[in-house]
């Protein structure tokens, strides 16, 4: 089947690309340049390559670009930069969550779906939500400590 | 040519999102044995990936909004669209049952067994892409959501072009990776019955973490009269060519005056029924001996729910 003109909205920003219907929205999303959306296992265990899809936490590698069509697509990126980050990217370096850093994008983007939906997680809530990201080098009670004092941060700005 | 098994979706097929039911049954009757249908996709692309399948055509249920959500019926039951996700399901079901337990007024007070299922199906990523009507579809023996649904006698609806059946779900697995389904044929309707009083379920799975596929899984679901179980269904993952309902153990449940001792005996009686094979997740003999042991704490724990 020949590529067609897909629409994609990525971090607020709109890109029209030719796409055959056998590329996944994680390669579609590497070819536009969010490198931040890594490729691990490709089968869906991993969740390097977890973007949020309307807010939904899913794995790109397992979603054909041509449904991502119009929908709302946030990745790592388009939560904060380095000039500006968001709590959870502040906490990540501050309590040290990143060794190789390969699995920081998807734990980040999981745990920001987490906190939209549990501002104040319980330590279950934020293991559960981390349950489809795998970290090979560091274990995870950073990654929960990290998250637990981005939770507080958010906390603390809502209320002023 | 030997399998390049890069991971990456290589094997090229035309791709189709039809608006209706209709239009998704006309398709499958062109392309029938040549087209996948896709719903989560999280087993199909994976299946693809490992060049496992090659279709040359995907017909996607995405855009069919006929096949999605949950309604309640009037007589009680509900009828869940396939294309209704593992984390909607739950989600659907948590906010039922945070009625008090012992509420009977609500229709899916005693789905305890099903929310349970949901909630340890996978990652959070798949549970919001995954299907209850891929999870049926895909037929596989480690299904999470089937233990439950047979439990509660769930019927499925299968549509083609020109025909329309309704069967039981203890009909529809055929073999591993194979349903009654044919080719040419699409799943529209899963309905439960309406829920019965005085009736508890539970769902155990044992699997190396949550998010694996289980070793085994077992779902009970038990109707009390006073301290007997008048009624009571079995069924278990994992541990046959299908998923299946321990109809023997079921038999012996039945009218008996409920304790410790007979949920142990029904528990060795089901393992006795199962036909478990051994391979990369555990062995036939573990599968066995862990069996018997959570049929017993199911049926304990749904026993505890019928109060």
């Amino acid at each position: 089947m020949e590529p067609r003109l897909v629409t994609l909205k990525v971090n607020g920003r709109t890109h029209h690309a030719a796409l055959a219907p056998n590329t996944t929205l994680l390669h579609a999303l590497r070819d536009l340049g969010y490198t931040d959306v890594k490729s691990g296992c490709e089968k869906g265990d991993c969740g390097a390559c977890t973007v949020l899809v309307n807010n939904t936490p899913l794995n790109a590698c397992l979603m054909l670009a041509w449904l991502a069509e119009g929908q709302e697509i946030v990745t790592v990126a388009g939560l904060g930069n380095a000039e500006h980050p968001h709590p959870l990217q502040q906490a990540f370096v501050d309590f040290g969550a990143a060794q190789c850093g390969y699995c920081t994008p998807g734990m980040i983007l999981a745990a920001k779906a987490l906190l939209d939906e549990h501002p104040h997680p319980t330590d279950d809530e934020m293991r559960e939500a981390l349950s489809g990201n795998l970290c090979r080098c560091t274990g995870y009670v950073r990654i929960i400590e990290a998250i637990q004092n981005a939770a507080n941060e958010l906390d603390a700005e809502q209320r002023g | 040519m030997l399998p390049t098994n890069t991971h990456l979706l290589y094997p090229e097929f035309d791709y189709f999102a039809p608006l209706t039911i209709y239009e998704a049954t006309e398709l499958l009757a062109q392309y029938g044995e040549d087209a996948r249908i896709m719903a989560g996709g999280t087993d199909l692309l994976v299946q693809m990936k490992m060049e496992r399948q090659q279709p040359s055509y995907i017909i996607s249920l995405a855009r069919i909004s006929a096949l999605g959500g949950i309604k309640r019926l009037e007589h009680g039951g509900l009828e869940i669209g396939p294309t209704t996700t593992i984390r909607a399901l739950y989600q659907y079901l948590t906010s039922s049952l945070q009625l008090p337990i012992s509420n009977f007024q609500s229709p899916t007070s005693n789905l305890q067994s099903l929310q349970e299922a949901c909630n340890w199906f996978s990652t959070i990523q798949i549970m919001h892409m995954a299907t209850i009507g891929g999870n049926l579809c895909n037929a596989s023996p480690a299904a999470d959501s089937a233990p439950p649904l047979l439990a509660f006698d769930a019927q499925v609806t299968l549509k083609s072009k020109t025909s329309e059946r309704t069967l039981p779900l203890t009909e529809f697995f055929i073999a591993p990776g194979k349903s009654i389904a044919r080719p040419d044929e699409l799943l529209t309707h899963i309905y439960l019955p309406a829920s019965l009083p005085d009736t508890g379920s539970a769902f155990i799975k044992i699997a190396r973490v949550t998010a694996d596929i289980s070793q085994v899984c077992a779902a009970v679901r038990i109707t009390r009269e006073g301290n007997c179980a008048q009624d009571a269904r079995i069924a278990l993952g994992s541990v046959a060519p299908t998923p299946m309902r321990a109809t023997v153990a079921e038999r012996d449940l039945i009218g008996q005056t409920f304790s410790l001792e007979l949920a142990e005996h029904i528990g060795k009686q089901a393992a006795q029924e199962i036909k478990p094979i051994s391979d990369v997740r555990a062995t036939r003999e573990y599968r066995q001996h862990i069996a018997a042991v959570i049929v017993r704490d199911a049926l304990l724990r749904a026993w505890e729910r019928t109060q």
